[in-house]
């Protein structure tokens, strides 16, 4: 294996980008064949969708090394400014194409902001303290969001953090954003192949980081935070970068989800502190800081609770057992080491011995 | 590297199972249809993008297309929260239309065909309600009984508008249901519907002059009824004197939205919330030793059904509902019997609109003539014409029928909670 | 006036939240982890209760003491099954992660066991509510309870942690259970018994909190929970005083940013508050500042 001239990251690399190329093409040919599902085709994007959250949290706690239970608020600012975006300019652009490329743009670049701006203040914090505040900021934004209401009349826009009717809409109104209610009629915008894209975009940008200067520094601040900054690494500057790159590329994945739906509401169950567990689990069970472990944990996690819809009313039951038995197996040290003891390989080299 | 296999084999076997067998894994085990009339008709009546779905679903699954005298039955699929917070309402409504779809079957079915039933969970959430829906389409569902609840019931409308698919909501009440999905019936009234009729009631019975108002403003049905509330109220000869808010994570103590009612000088509280909410703001008010009237919605029903409640607590509570547990007509007495029998506990208006909702699709399928052999696109055009020509008398409304635009035409009963029953006002 | 009342409310509220941040306290200042389940064993709690008082109509001391020692021996098992096997795990997280499940776990079978109706919860505290200023104030039994039992298992706590054998072993597992080890400490056999004092606290915050909020569903817990969780951290996670007082504050700033900001933005008060705080005292009010070597 060392005969090749890659380098072992390149390999793995490319085995990652060939695995996501190699789902889409095998998809595109099982659905132009008529083999799929329309439960597994509705499936795609929220994969999508969850694949990209996934790949960006394991930025934070793997590479950076800081726990952020908050992720899926960046993905919920990403969703409703990527949403209100697309309605707002429904009738202006008129392809949807474009529209929807601006609107992965803007949202991506404000959940980056927010990022920005949260991290600031917030990253000197370490462990858990780092947790519970960012689980905070995830909780606000979801809050302020169930509260904004904005409209559009012919006078332009109306804001209000009470209620649609203190808009004072004139009859031609339209009320974009309705608290609660959230955004209903967001064009259908999002698609497999447009996911896959995002996905591989999202696999650029986190394996590049990781294997460049500042990915280096950005672990360096992980093994050891004290050490780092004896060698002049600029603490900060690192922490922020990851923290702000992975705020981005959630903001993206939530504007695919809001584009998939045709009703986007800031709910405790999509954008609450579940959510951001759920992911941290997807990260924490595919292996810190391993991001092919992380799609295919994001995957099978993501299709589990639908292909267990045969149980009916178990299914959750169920899930809860396979989720903490599959943790037990793959994070348990004795079990690692049976598993060692027994694994294929080993009992393949003793045969051949 | 043996992860890599381990991980690399799981995903294929993830996929494969999915690709292959869409449609085996989602055998309803709900499904209490019982007779022998497996349907063969999800393979021929399936129209555009769905004939591939069936097509492997017929693949999978022929052993079990048995041909019956009948020559197919309806599928009808349902979709509510069986888990998570709102659990209580999708269960609900997954009894309820499992409880109408079983007397129907057995009193001969529908113009002789029978029904399959399947109930998906949806969590309450959005994503997870397409998922449902889709699943419901690998089966082969011809009929939706759903959502439950009104986001989601939003988000499936897009869907089965796409599909043209016959979709008729127990209970998802919000107006945006309806809008440009012609496809779409209610059963219950909608949100503006009920606000306005409150305020108007409250306003011409003189019930109050000041009244306060607690909503969920994180809950669509809830903020929408009091959106309509606050905007008929200005109509009306009563004043709001206090609007206060709780939250889906805020919904323990209500001390301070209690504090500034009773501060307001408020006699009436209007309370278009759901019952669980209800019961724990009636016994904080009573041990804050505040006594008004109580005034809700459709989601109060069910409030004198939370086990061990005091119902003492909720004497004087009146509340705007088309259906009551405990009222003395027949249809209503049997039903809950039968669902008690059937379920244990008493059922709630979710339970009686989902029943309700059965029948309707039945009015509907006998109006039109209407056959499981038709494809799904068709028997929706059929039912579409034929809900604005029937007149239903059900549960929950008499004489109920159907705007083009999917509203339906009923009177809500005011009742008043007298000596721990309902009592009709009037 | 009513400003009093709204600082009784949110004592009232503040010292469930108090409570139940006890036990999460106890369990992380000892084993390190975020037991995420902790919501959920009090749900139990509180089932046992209403199940063994309300329907069966034993005696409530019986009810109490049955829930104790169930939520106790649940709490053993969970630790057993759930953390123990990850006790040594490369990463501290993937122990959160069976929380997790285990959260889930509990609440679905609860769910499947008692269904999803409300259940309206007979408060046990038979304790009269004290009025003050000619009724216009009023302190219900529940808090007054809630308080004294908060304030006896917080020197319960601290004498059991600093004066005791076993409450030795426990400080020394926490600060290096490997230098415990050596010592001859049984780490195990001390993180299974902050386990179960954990577990056996969450039985008496069931109690407490569905007495004084009378709604019991299979997620009664896991709302509280996370609010607890944020209190233990107000207060300086692993601080016994500073869970009491960090629920209490919680509570307070609940209720008047409801009362004098937003209704609708209570959580969002509750956590900027937060937040400005860790800021300011990067851990919490009463924790310890852990200088880090090299």
């Amino acid at each position: 294996m060392k005969k090749l001239k890659l380098s072992k990251y390149s390999k793995e690399n490319i085995i990652t980008y060939g695995l996501v190329i190699a789902v889409w093409a095998v998809m595109q040919i099982l659905i132009n064949g008529g083999k799929v599902s329309s439960l597994m085709q509705g499936l795609l994007v929220p994969l999508c969708v969850y694949v990209i959250l996934a790949v960006s949290l394991n930025l934070t706690v793997g590479i950076l090394g800081e726990l952020s239970l908050g992720h899926a608020g960046f993905m919920c600012v990403g969703a409703f400014i990527g949403a209100f975006f697309s309605r707002y300019m429904q009738n202006t652009i008129g392809q949807g194409f474009l529209r929807f490329i601006l609107a992965i743009l803007i949202g991506a670049l404000c959940a980056g902001a927010i990022g920005f701006l949260i991290g600031m203040p917030v990253l000197r914090l370490r462990g858990d303290y780092l947790a519970i505040v960012t689980l905070a900021f995830g909780e606000i934004i979801q809050n302020i969001i169930n509260v904004l209401y904005i409209g559009r009349d012919s006078n332009g826009l109306h804001f209000s953090m009470k209620d649609s009717l203190s808009l004072g809409l004139a009859e031609d109104g339209d009320v974009i954003i309705n608290g609660a209610q959230g955004i209903t009629g967001t064009p259908k915008d999002s698609n497999f192949t447009i996911g896959i894209i995002l996905i591989i975009i999202t696999l650029i940008v986190v394996l590049n980081l990781i294997h460049s200067r500042d990915g280096r520094a950005i672990m360096s601040i992980r093994d050891n935070l004290i050490a780092a900054e004896s060698v002049g690494i600029n603490i900060t500057k690192y922490k922020l970068m990851a923290f702000s790159i992975s705020a981005a590329l959630a903001g993206m994945a939530g504007v695919l989800y809001s584009h998939n739906l045709n009703n986007l509401m800031a709910t405790p169950k999509n954008f609450g502190y579940n959510m951001s567990i759920m992911i941290l689990v997807f990260v924490v069970l595919g292996g810190i800081g391993n991001i092919k472990g992380s799609i295919i944990s994001a995957i099978i996690l993501t299709l589990l609770p639908e292909l267990l819809r045969g149980l009916s009313n178990y299914r959750m039951l169920i899930y809860s057992i396979v989720l903490i038995i599959m943790m037990l197996f793959n994070w348990s040290p004795k079990l690692i080491e049976l598993r060692k003891r027994y694994s294929l390989k080993r009992l393949l080299k003793k045969e051949v011995r | 590297m043996k992860k890599r296999v381990v991980s690399l084999f799981l995903a294929a076997a993830m996929m494969a199972s999915l690709v292959g067998c869409g449609g085996k894994a989602n055998e309803p085990a709900s499904d209490n249809a019982g007779s022998g009339a497996a349907a063969d008709a999800g393979t021929e009546n399936t129209t555009g993008e769905e004939e591939a779905s069936s097509g492997t679903e017929a693949d999978s699954q022929p052993a079990e297309n048995t041909n019956s005298a009948e020559g197919g039955a309806f599928k009808i699929g349902a979709i509510g929260p069986s888990t998570g917070d709102a659990a209580v309402y999708g269960i609900a409504v997954q009894n309820g239309a499992e409880l109408a779809v079983k007397e129907i079957n057995e009193a001969g079915g529908i113009n002789g065909y029978q029904i399959e039933y399947n109930f998906q969970d949806d969590e309450c959430d959005n994503e997870k309600s397409v998922n449902a829906y889709n699943t419901l389409k690998d089966w082969g569902m011809q009929m939706l009984v759903g959502t439950t609840t009104s986001g989601c019931c939003i988000a499936v409308a897009a869907e089965s508008a796409n599909d043209n698919l016959f979709q008729l909501t127990p209970s998802g009440s919000s107006v945006d249901i309806l809008k440009n999905n012609d496809n779409v019936f209610q059963v219950c009234f909608t949100d503006p519907n009920q606000g306005v009729g409150a305020a108007e009631y409250i306003g011409t019975n003189g019930v109050a002059q000041k009244v306060a108002v607690i909503y969920d403003s994180s809950d669509v049905y809830s903020s929408g009824i009091y959106e309509k509330f606050a905007q008929e109220a200005a109509n009306q000869s009563f004043e709001i004197v206090s609007a206060e808010a709780f939250t889906a994570s805020n919904k323990t103590d209500f001390s301070v939205q209690l504090q500034k009612a009773k501060d307001a000088g408020a006699e009436l509280v209007f309370l278009p919330i759901y019952y669980s909410e209800a019961s724990l703001i009636l016994t904080q008010a009573n041990s804050m030793g505040y006594a008004p009237k109580f005034f809700g919605c459709d989601g109060l029903d069910g409030i004198l059904n939370v086990e061990n409640f005091d119902a003492s607590l909720a004497e004087g509570v009146m509340l705007l509902t088309p259906f009551a547990a405990d009222a003395e007509d027949e249809a209503t007495k049997s039903f809950v019997s039968a669902y008690e029998a059937a379920y244990g506990g008493t059922p709630n208006q979710f339970a009686a609109d989902a029943y309700d909702a059965v029948y309707v699709l039945k009015a509907a399928i006998e109006k039109s003539g209407a056959t499981p052999a038709e494809s799904v696109s068709d028997i929706c055009d059929k039912l579409k014409g034929a809900m604005a020509e029937i007149s239903v008398d059900g549960l929950t409304g008499e004489a109920m029928s159907w705007d083009a635009d999917g509203a339906v035409n009923k009177a809500p009963k005011a009742m008043e909670i007298v000596n721990g029953t309902y009592s009709l006002i009037q | 006036m009513s400003f009093i009342s709204y600082l009784i409310n949110g004592i009232s509220l503040g010292s469930v939240y108090a409570i139940i941040a006890l036990g999460y306290t106890m369990v992380y200042g000892i084993a390190k982890m975020l037991n995420f389940a902790h919501g959920d064993v009090i749900m139990v709690g509180g089932f046992t209760i209403f199940f063994a008082v309300s329907m069966q109509g034993l005696p409530p001391a019986a009810g109490i003491l049955l829930a104790v020692v169930l939520c106790t021996l649940l709490g053993i098992t969970i630790e057993y099954i759930a953390y123990r096997p990850l006790r040594q795990a490369a990463s501290s997280l993937a122990v959160l992660i069976t929380a997790i499940g285990v959260s889930y776990f509990l609440q679905n079978t609860a769910l499947l066991l008692f269904g999803a109706n409300t259940k309206s919860f007979t408060s046990v505290v038979t304790v009269p509510a004290i009025k003050l200023a000619e009724g216009q104030i009023s302190i219900s039994g529940e808090t007054i309870v809630t308080i004294i039992s908060c304030i006896i298992i917080m020197a319960g706590l601290t004498f059991f942690v600093n004066k005791t054998k076993v409450g030795q072993a426990m400080l020394a597992v926490s600060e290096d259970k490997g230098a415990a080890q050596l010592m001859g400490i049984n780490v195990n056999g001390t993180i299974s018994l902050t386990f179960a004092i954990g577990s056996a606290l969450a039985a008496i915050a069931g109690m407490l909190l569905c007495s004084a909020y009378p709604s019991l569903t299979p997620y009664t817990g896991s709302m509280p929970g996370i609010k607890a969780f944020v209190a233990a951290v107000f207060g300086g996670i692993g601080s016994i005083p500073g869970a009491l007082i960090g629920g209490i504050v919680l509570g307070i700033i609940e209720i008047l940013g409801k009362a004098y900001i937003s209704s609708q933005m209570a959580d969002a008060i509750v956590f900027m508050v937060l937040i400005v705080v860790l800021l300011v005292k990067p851990t919490g009010i009463l924790g310890k500042q852990i200088q880090e070597k090299v």
